[in-house]
């Protein structure tokens, strides 16, 4: 082979190609560059948030319900955290032997589970809300592609029915439907927050960006109820209820020199823990809600105006005789010809003719003022949702048979907290206070309505009717004074007063030297046989008050031996 | 000039070491810290349970219950009480009128 050695060319390259290619280049760079100015300077924010994105998470925070406590701050409703089953129909994939086992732990039938996880076009459907814990657990264990468990809280009233008219109770999602839930809704529900985090790989929390929303916590509410006289009232009243056949019943229970109310409940009662026991007669707090006509215990409103404006005082004499009392075209009558009776007497023995005397001595202006002062026909502002104001119609519409009836309690209506309320001004030497629910931590000012010679003789009066010649021989409690006014009403339905149906009611304090408690006590339609105020009403007065003086240590004012037995002067007749 | 600016250098890339290095203590220490607020969660959690438990077993009735029929227990009458005024008391402890 011969080698030939390869000559080399000569290429002469024309400059502008280099040019060309250095000028491409740079080129390039430049225009790298200005992307990268472009998107630095121009697109900063966007590619931020989009980078953002990837890795920061907005997570909830949770705020949960106020708890709810009674004065001494014993738990009366607390929220728990609670599960709720839930599925994402498009997710779900079951065996038969899963489907079995979820319908057992969830109580449901299978077919039921099976509806609810092939809807093809939803994403979200509950199985099942507020499980128990255990439960929940349970579920989890089962491994079920598509199930979820989401948080919730409950409601949970350890109290039950016995105060259940009190505090209400929330509804599924957390809102107050009844009672102190429904009225305090704004301050005990819970707000929830907001805040973007940066999450690992793995789902923890590194870092904290921004708060989005702060969660406000529901408030805690310190009620003015003492469960312990909230029991004791409870219990009384269901057994006067169960004894005499009543219809209905309510007690209140309030603090005579605050005006906080200690124990508030009503017959028929729910178990606000239960859905299925509530329905609208059992919800009903007809001491707030219901009004009826007082009857005879309006009767020493009307006697103190008398006396305040000097019209009569204690031991001035009425005449009651024969026993009834021609007014226009009606009569008014009382139970028996009781003849001569001073003003005490009258209340004592609550004589409709005496009354009605006095009160045909007034002025209706007066008397008018008398009792709206002492808050009839007005809201106590106790904050409950749906108070009634009952009905005290202007005096300048009033007819003298009005007048003379309303003296006794007839034609003028009021629920039983109003009318508690009314007998602060005895119990507290002339002022009325106003009544609250949740416990007051400084001194109550009260409005003055009678001047306090007139309250303390009044009270003198109201506890005589306690006293053997009284219409309350059952209202004694051994070892202390105690001042009160029993009170039968015939019912008013639809307009007409029904014949045998009655509304017995009881109001009193005690100890009468230094009022430290009052109870109204309203029994409705009493059907086993008896139907006066001072049979049936003021036994229950009896057993909540001996409760409360006792769990209060309320020291006695009198001595052991101060009852008396006695037969009760009968209050009325037939007639009314 | 070049060796301060080769000095600098080393400055500035220790400086960035640092700042990785804080900030990766931070956000260990931030998880530590939402771990323990996990847990305080769960806590006030037991908490409200157990007071629910409380309130449960020390509701008035059940109380009355079993100390009328597990222990037969009576309120006492008003006339197995003795009143005993605070003033009373107090002379009885200190018959010679001494000022504690």
């Amino acid at each position: 082979m011969i080698k030939i050695k390869p000559e080399i060319p000569q290429i002469k390259l024309s400059a502008w190609r280099s040019f060309l290619l250095l000028s491409l280049l740079v080129l390039g760079l430049v225009s790298l560059a200005g992307r990268a100015a472009y998107l630095q300077g121009m697109h900063h924010d966007f590619l931020q948030q989009k980078g953002e994105l990837r890795y920061s998470r907005v997570v909830e925070m949770n705020a949960d319900r106020g708890m709810i406590t009674d004065r001494n701050g014993q738990i009366l409703a607390i929220s728990s955290p609670i599960a709720s089953v839930y599925a994402d129909p498009k997710v779900v994939k079951i065996t038969l032997e899963q489907l079995k086992q979820l319908a057992g732990l969830l109580e449901t039938s299978m077919v039921e589970i099976d509806d609810r996880i092939k809807r093809e076009n939803s994403r979200f459907v509950y199985l099942k809300r507020q499980v128990v814990p255990d439960t929940a657990e349970k579920i989890m264990k089962l491994k079920i592609p598509g199930i979820f468990l989401s948080s919730e809280s409950k409601r949970y009233y350890p109290e039950s029915e016995f105060a259940a008219h009190v505090l209400g109770f929330t509804d599924i999602n957390d809102e107050g439907q009844e009672g102190v839930e429904r009225g305090w809704q704004e301050s005990l529900a819970g707000e929830l927050g907001s805040r973007r985090v940066i999450k690992d790989n793995k789902g923890r929390i590194i870092e904290d960006i921004e708060n989005i929303r702060t969660p406000k916590q529901g408030q805690d509410l310190v009620l003015s109820i003492d469960r312990r006289i909230q029991y004791r009232a409870h219990v009384e009243l269901k057994d006067a209820v169960k004894i005499n056949k009543a219809k209905a019943g309510s007690v209140v229970v309030l603090d005579a020199q605050t005006g906080e109310i200690l124990a508030l409940t009503n017959l028929p009662a729910y178990n606000p823990n239960r859905r299925s026991t509530i329905n609208n007669e059992r919800i009903r707090n007809r001491a707030l809600i219901d009004t009826f006509e007082p009857g005879s215990t309006l009767k020493p409103f009307t006697v103190a105006i008398a006396m305040e404006v000097g019209k009569v005082n204690a031991d001035t004499v009425m005449q009651t005789s024969p026993g009834t009392l021609q007014v226009g075209r009606k009569t008014i009558r009382d139970v028996s010809n009781k003849g001569e009776l001073t003003v005490a007497q009258v209340i004592q023995q609550s004589s409709n003719v005496g009354t009605a005397k006095i009160a045909l001595s007034l002025e209706s202006q007066t008397m008018w003022e008398m009792f709206n002062r002492s808050g009839f026909g007005m809201l106590t502002n106790s904050g409950f949702p749906g108070e009634a104001s009952g009905i005290l119609r202007p005096y300048n519409k009033w007819r003298t048979i009005e007048q003379a009836t309303m003296s006794y309690g007839h034609g003028i209506s009021t629920s039983l907290m109003q009318l508690a309320r009314a007998y602060t001004i005895f119990a507290s030497g002339g002022e009325l206070k106003p009544i609250s629910l949740l416990k007051q931590t400084m001194p109550v000012m009260g409005q003055r309505v009678i001047s306090r010679h007139t309250a303390l003789a009044m009270s003198r009066m109201l506890e005589m009717a306690t006293k053997p010649g009284g219409t309350a021989p059952l209202a004694q409690i051994s070892g202390y004074r105690v001042a009160g006014k029993t009170g039968t009403a015939h019912k008013l339905i639809d307009g007409q007063y029904a014949n045998k149906c009655y509304i017995s009611t009881f109001v009193g304090y005690a100890p009468a030297s230094n009022p430290r408690l009052i109870i109204a006590v309203m029994i409705d339609e009493p059907s086993a046989g008896k139907y006066f105020g001072g049979a049936v009403a003021a036994p229950v007065f009896n057993k909540v008050m001996s409760g409360a003086l006792r769990i209060m240590n309320i020291p006695p004012d009198a001595p052991a031996n101060n009852v008396v037995t006695f037969t009760a002067t009968p209050e009325m007749d037939e007639e009314g | 000039m070049f060796k301060l600016n080769i000095f600098f250098i080393f400055v500035l890339i220790a400086c960035a070491l640092g700042i990785v290095t804080s900030q990766h203590t931070a956000r260990k220490l931030f998880m530590e810290l939402e771990n323990e607020k996990g847990i305080e969660r769960k806590l006030e959690v037991e908490w409200g349970r157990l007071q629910l438990e409380q309130s449960t077993l020390i509701m008035h009735g059940r109380i009355e219950q079993i100390a009328k029929e597990n222990l037969n227990m009576t309120a006492p009458a008003a006339s197995s009480i003795q009143i005993v005024s605070i003033s009373n008391a107090e002379d009885r402890l200190n018959p010679k009128g001494i000022e504690p």
